[in-house]
């Protein structure tokens, strides 16, 4: 059994569907880029298979053993993280507040599990430094060894290389594909980057009104949304 | 001065004045960061004013111990107002503003047709700056506070992770499992707690400058939320002292004197935050 399946999933706010019937599955050791415009959902259908939000119709079931919640999130940033006052090792620490169980603080185990993921982000360096005065690049940093503080099976990323110069962007998609292939960490990613996206991913959703597109990567290449977005307009696109 | 101080310390009301105010102080600063991170200020604020109307209520209803009327009344709200907030089709901060001066409207108003003092105006702005509440407690007052107080404080170290994860990031922690409806719920109840206890020693209207300024001042300067915490804490406590001291020697009103050592402090963390 696949580890995420949609099946005839609906989503969107109050009573206003963004997308309707969408069906798409994630394999162990995938790589998922969902790719399309801005306003076209992808936020909201990540938001929908995270339960932050119910789903309007359809069903999304977790299988190969994965527990709901054994996920982790690296989410688009928000404005109240901009000016919080927390250091590097604060925030990672909370990506094990779900293995805490009944008890108040974090123990031994959790603290080496943070120690670790710091160290594989190459983060150990910046942990007493406040969050709010590291450069986006290691913001994102931060945020990706949180993530993986909450699981090792599946992390889901909002826009994990926006706002990062070229440079850093190479770098974290070089971190992502580490994870992927080296650690076996199943990845679901929106970007904007279309060309990053065909040349990184195992599998393309790509969102967009009535062009829906679910399949792999080289499918994708070839098919008429695939051609017309990253031949045509050179994979760009703002 | 130190002689009229330690004459002031004779009398066992002004000791009691001094652990409940100082332990007010302290767990009033503890959830301030989160109150101004999480944009919840605006609860704050709108209960203070609830409490307000329901202490009228209370004097109308001649409860003696108003509090155990007051403290039901303002926790039910911040539940209802948490709700509002959440829900986008009534505008939270109209839900906020309607009753926080719907409150002080009926309170005011039933203050005047009800009252029976002689001296209408000045219960109504004891009741608002707090005046010279924290100095009249009964022995029962005093002991309700402390136990508040202390139960405010274990709370907050007990759930102090939870707090930080909900805080700093509330779409992750409900990812992975975080009962972070929970613990909004419970932020939102303790900030009630804090807000009627802390009534007693500023009055309704400066409330919020008493939870809010030991944060921001403490932000000013920490990096790190366990020291913008603690030292908010200790700002918290040291300004309340320091304005009761100066409130009983100087014949002051003890609210607006702390929330003036709060703000002049303030001011002190932001020449810091210049000079580093
Ligand atoms: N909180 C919200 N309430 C109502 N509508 C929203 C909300 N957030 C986003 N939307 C709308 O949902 C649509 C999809 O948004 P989103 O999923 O963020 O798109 P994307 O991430 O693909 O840019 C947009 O039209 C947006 O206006
Ligand atoms: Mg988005």
């Amino acid at each position: 059994m696949a580890l995420i399946t949609c099946r005839d999933l609906t989503f969107g706010y109050e009573s206003h569907a963004i997308l309707e019937h969408l069906s798409f599955q994630v394999n162990a050791g995938d790589y998922l880029c969902i790719v399309g415009e801005n306003g076209s959902g992808k936020s909201t259908l990540m938001r929908t298979v995270l339960g932050l939000q119910k789903p309007m119709g359809g069903t999304i079931a977790f299988g190969d053993g994965l527990v709901e919640n054994e996920i982790g999130y690296l989410p688009q940033q928000t404005a109240i993280q901009k000016d919080f006052p927390a250091t590097v090792w604060e925030i990672v620490l909370s990506g094990c507040q779900a293995h805490m169980g009944r008890r108040a603080f974090y123990g031994r185990a959790e603290k080496a599990l943070a120690a670790q993921n710091l160290e594989r982000m190459g983060m150990t360096a910046c942990r007493r430094r406040c969050y709010r005065e590291l450069s986006g690049g290691q913001q994102q940093r931060v945020l990706l060894a949180r993530a993986l503080c909450a699981t090792r099976k599946l992390l889901l990323m909002d826009e994990p290389v926006s706002g990062l110069d070229p440079r850093v962007t190479a770098e974290m998609y070089d971190l992502i594909e580490q994870l992927n292939r080296r650690d076996g960490v199943t990845i679901i990613m929106i970007s904007h980057d279309i060309q990053a996206a065909v040349r990184y991913a195992s599998h393309i959703l790509h969102l967009g009104g009535a062009e829906v597109f679910f399949g792999n990567a080289e499918q994708y290449r070839n098919s008429d949304v695939g051609r017309r977005f990253d031949v045509a307009e050179g994979g760009v696109r703002a | 001065m130190i002689q009229t101080i330690s004459q002031y310390f004779q009398f066992p009301f002004v000791r009691y004045a001094l652990v409940v105010g100082t332990l007010i102080a302290l767990c009033s600063s503890l959830l301030g960061v989160t109150l101004v991170l999480k944009r919840f200020s605006f609860i704050g604020d709108g209960l203070s004013h609830v409490a307000f109307g329901a202490m009228a209520i209370a004097g109308v209803l001649r409860i003696t111990n108003d509090m155990l009327f007051v403290m039901p009344v303002t926790i039910l709200c911040a539940v209802l107002l948490l709700r509002t907030g959440r829900n986008a089709k009534i505008k939270g901060d109209a839900a906020v503003a309607m009753i926080s001066v719907g409150a002080l409207a009926i309170g005011y108003l039933l203050l005047n047709l009800f009252s029976t003092s002689s001296n209408l105006s000045g219960d109504v702005c004891s009741t608002l700056f707090g005046s010279t509440s924290i100095l009249t407690l009964t022995q029962a007052e005093v002991w309700l506070c402390a136990v508040l107080s202390v139960l405010v404080v274990a709370l907050f170290i007990f759930f102090y992770n939870r707090i930080f994860a909900v805080t700093f990031d509330e779409d992750f922690a409900r990812a992975v499992g975080t009962r972070v409806e929970a613990y909004n719920l419970l932020i939102a109840v303790v900030i009630a707690v804090i807000i009627v206890l802390a009534m007693n020693l500023v009055g309704s209207l400066l409330i919020s400058a008493l939870i809010i300024f030991p944060a921001l001042s403490a932000m000013r300067v920490f990096r790190s939320f366990l020291s913008v915490t603690v030292c908010s804490a200790a700002l918290s406590v040291a300004c309340a002292l320091a304005g009761m001291l100066i409130a009983i020697v100087g014949g002051t009103p003890v609210g607006s004197t702390i929330v003036a050592v709060d703000i002049l402090v303030f001011f002190v963390f932001c020449g810091i935050e210049q000079f580093r």
